[in-house]
């Protein structure tokens, strides 16, 4: 159970690692990728997953 | 004058060469150093206190842009709202055009290239941070980590940001602290129902909201964060853009609303538009204002809260004067290729004693020059438009062929008074010019009596007067307004004899793509 981010459609803005609540994005050779290891899909913490809540481009969706 | 660093040594005027008499600067400006002045040339209605904060701001005095240079870094890439004017894949479009993408920096590269780019233009006053996202947004940590340490490497420089408001309240302690004191806020309504048709949805407290719930927030946010930064003494710039059907009367209400909150200065500017960006707006076919259509909504809201006119709707890396961007002289390669770079103010603060003078004395003769129309011509003949090749220091000092934009002026009884800008292709390129770019030039100038030069070439001169318009290169280098003045009279008498004819009535196209024109 994690999100991942669509790196075609990705903008770079950084504006998913500023919300993760599991420091599980990070930007990765120019790209910003989600650690499937860390990502709980915001359960516990918020109502809905905040990357995709606050993602630009829409790119943040369930791997 | 003698250790003074001459307008015309760092603009660098091609082949043009200055006349051979400068106007001297007025007696009462010798011996006169830059403070003891105090706002002895400062508008008339403006607190001291604040002309001191803006007169070096280009973006927050129309008369500082003609002199003094600003800079932009793009340390901010997220955003936390969705505009139907912006598409995310480029920058920001109300603080920097659409279709281009800025470099993002770091803060550490961004101090770098501000000392870089200081060390080469000491026009330089004002570092902002305008995105290309929201200069807020992500908890604003980019933004304050720039401007905790530029503050220390080189405090001569001013701070400035720009937010759509929505995280505003949260960091107001911050930017005082930082003593950033200029802020500009985009306020594009202020009512929600009018927002719902321009914000499809806004990131706010852990969630995505939508609709009219979206735009109440936002609205009450920008409200919110305004008034506390007004009782702080933050001078505070609205931005607006114009979208003819969904806000263009609504704006009115929006200029009555900002004031009463203590905004400093309205800047109405036009929606960019085009499919070719993939917005919202551009995609289903939202069209920009006229020119004239523009300067209405401009002349409705005067008198209410203080109107700017001059914005470029810069890039949020742009570089230079307001109608320059010297970017591409500055990329992250050429900077790192420049290895340690110091800070050092001196050619700055020349440049600035410099202003100082030019600037002493200018009030009393723009009254001389409005007195000598008003007695010999009254209040009989409407004012006119004129556009004016200029490249800074209020002198008409640009080459028709060369300019980039022609800076518009409203002249009549009341005074010469700068009103906006046009942006035109370069007509003249490697010394032969276009006929195309010239039908876009005549466009973008339409609603212009005359236009002022220091030079012109005789076709592109037969042009514009076949189109009516007067290409005019008598009073090249000599100040704008008071040559505006001069020409007025003089064309109001022409008008009296029945010589010319009134442009009452034409209007023009603004230009909307991005901006291409390289420095030459």
């Amino acid at each position: 159970m994690a999100y991942k981010i669509k790196s075609a459609e990705c903008t770079v803005c950084g504006a998913c690692e500023a919300e993760c609540p599991n420091i599980a994005i990070s930007l990765k050779k120019g790209t910003y990728v989600i650690d499937p290891a860390k990502c709980t899909e915001c359960q516990g913490h918020f109502d809905s997953p905040q990357c995709a809540a606050v993602c630009p481009a829409d790119c943040c969706v369930p791997a | 004058m003698g250790n003074v660093v001459s307008l015309d040594s760092i603009f660098g005027l091609g082949q043009l060469a200055p006349p051979a008499v400068m106007p001297a600067a007025p007696e009462t400006a010798s011996g006169c150093s830059s403070s003891s002045c105090g706002s002895s040339d400062g508008p008339a209605d403006m607190d001291p206190a604040v002309w001191e904060k803006v007169k070096n701001h280009p973006c927050y005095s129309e008369e500082a842009h003609h002199y003094f240079a600003r800079m932009h870094v793009a340390v901010a890439p997220a955003c936390n709202i969705q505009c139907n004017y912006c598409n995310r894949k480029y920058d920001c479009s109300n603080e920097s055009r659409p279709g281009v993408v800025s470099e993002k920096l770091t803060p550490d590269q961004a101090i770098k290239k501000i000392l870089a780019v200081a060390q080469e233009i000491p026009q330089l006053s004002v570092i902002g941070i305008a995105g290309p996202g929201d200069s807020l947004a992500a908890a604003g940590k980019n933004t304050f980590a720039t401007f905790e340490m530029l503050q220390k490497k080189a405090p001569d420089l001013k701070l400035c940001l720009s937010t759509n408001g929505l995280a505003l309240p949260d960091h107001v302690d911050t930017i005082a602290q930082y003593n950033i004191d200029h802020v500009t806020i985009t306020i594009n309504m202020v009512d929600p129902e009018v927002g719902a048709q321009i914000y499809p949805w806004i990131f706010y407290k852990h969630k995505r909201w939508t609709g009219l719930d979206a735009a109440k927030i936002l609205h009450e946010q920008q409200m919110l964060g305004l008034e506390m930064l007004t009782s702080r003494g933050i001078l505070v710039k609205v931005n607006s853009v114009m979208i003819p059907g969904v806000n263009d009367e609504h704006l009115l209400e929006v200029n009555k609303a900002v004031k009463s909150r203590g905004a400093f200065l309205h800047n109405i500017m036009p929606l960019i538009s085009d499919p070719a960006h993939g917005t919202y707006f551009g995609l289903n076919g939202q069209r920009g204002p006229t020119a004239q259509e523009l300067k209405v909504v401009q002349d409705a809201c005067e008198g209410g809260a203080k109107l700017m006119r001059h914005c470029r709707q810069c890039r949020a890396d742009a570089v230079g004067l307001l109608g320059e961007d010297r970017g591409e002289e500055f990329t992250a390669d050429k900077i790192e290729a420049m290895g340690f770079v110091e800070y050092d103010d001196e050619a700055r603060r020349t440049y600035r004693e410099h202003v100082e003078s030019e600037r002493a004395g200018r009030n009393a003769s723009k009254a001389a020059a409005q007195a000598d129309v008003r007695e010999s011509i009254g209040f009989t003949v409407d004012p006119i438009l004129i556009a004016v090749a200029t490249k800074g220091g209020e002198r008409i000092n640009e080459h028709f062929g060369h300019a980039k934009e022609f800076q518009i002026y409203e002249v009549g009884p009341n005074g010469a008074k700068f009103v906006g800008h046009r942006r035109v292709d370069q007509y003249c390129e490697g010394g032969s010019g276009d006929v195309d770019t010239l039908d876009g030039v005549l466009a973008a100038i339409n609603d212009c009596t005359a236009v002022f030069v220091a030079k012109i070439g005789g076709c592109p001169s037969k042009s514009l007067a076949d189109a009516g318009i007067e290409p005019v290169d008598r009073f090249a280098f000599d100040y704008i307004e008071e040559s505006a003045l001069a020409y007025f009279k003089d064309y109001a008498e022409r008008l009296g004899q029945g010589v010319v004819q009134s442009r009452a009535g034409q209007d023009a196209v603004i230009r909307t793509g991005a901006l291409t024109a390289r420095r030459a």
